[in-house]
């Protein structure tokens, strides 16, 4: 299975994935804490020892990381909609300062057996949207940012 | 990071998309690069310059001609970029998938069920 990274625009992160699973498999999976700590780590070595979520229009959640070092960082978020084919949220990261807010659009339409999702996060400007693509880099944002910027400058 | 802004910018353009690509194949000038769209050719020099100025592309001199050619570290660096973070998200999603098989078949993977 790919997982397919689209970029929208100035502002929009879109990604796609199909699952070998129904849609109300896949929406359980994203809205139960005991499931979404299973998964919605980062790279190898890290775990998520803060887990909670209201997943009703108007809860809320707090997701927190650890590397199992000294490198952690949490995230908070309310939901918007939720509903069995989509999720709408807002979240924030703290890296210790708070993100700028990224709205995120979760939908998962059957396909075949399966499960088709889209993922589409809008961000209120370029620098935040390239801000959160940083967030993937294994040896945390600053780290990233100060090696792209030596790639950058070598260009 | 204004050049990396200005590169993804350059980059959700579709047909600046196509001109990489166009490019990736080796060097082109702009009457090159202007043939297989059915917009003009100052619009394709527009677009050349947004690529230019977000580091994506560079002009060749020589003579006369002014052949385009990418760039390849920005590129590389932005491959890069977007590569870790789709990394992150299918090793996400990976990880998905198992939980998604045990939830098909709670039978074989009782371990996981507290």
């Amino acid at each position: 299975m790919t997982t397919k990274l689209t970029l929208d625009g100035d502002t929009r992160i879109i990604v796609t994935r199909h699952f070998v699973a129904a849609p109300d498999l896949v929406f359980r999976a994203h809205t139960e804490a005991a499931l979404i700590r299973r998964w919605m780590i980062g790279p190898d070595g890290w775990s998520m020892p803060i887990c909670d979520c209201d997943p009703r229009p108007g809860g809320s959640f707090r997701f927190g990381w650890w590397d199992g070092k000294d490198a952690r960082f949490h995230a908070t978020g309310e939901y918007l909609e939720v509903a069995p084919q989509r999720i709408v949220h807002v979240e924030r990261m703290f890296l210790p300062d708070p993100t700028p807010d990224n709205h995120v659009d979760t939908r998962f339409a059957p396909d075949g057996h399966g499960t088709h999702m889209t993922l589409t996060m809008t961000l209120p400007t370029a620098e935040a949207r390239d801000a959160v693509l940083a967030s993937g880099m294994p040896d945390g944002l600053e780290n990233s940012y100060a090696r792209l910027e030596t790639i950058l400058a070598k260009v | 990071m204004p050049q990396l802004d200005s590169a993804f910018a350059a980059l959700s353009d579709p047909t600046r998309r196509a001109i990489l690509v166009r490019l990736a194949t080796g060097e082109a000038t702009v009457q090159d690069l202007a043939r297989p769209f059915s917009i003009s050719q100052p619009a394709i020099s527009r677009h050349l310059k947004v690529l230019e100025e977000a580091g994506l592309i560079e002009t060749r001199i020589n003579g006369t001609a002014r052949p385009r050619r990418l760039k390849p570290d920005t590129v590389e660096a932005l491959w890069d970029w977007l590569g870790q973070y789709r990394t992150l998200w299918e090793a996400r999603y990976a990880r998905l998938d198992d939980v998604l098989a045990d939830l098909q078949e709670p039978a074989t993977h009782p371990e996981d069920h507290q």
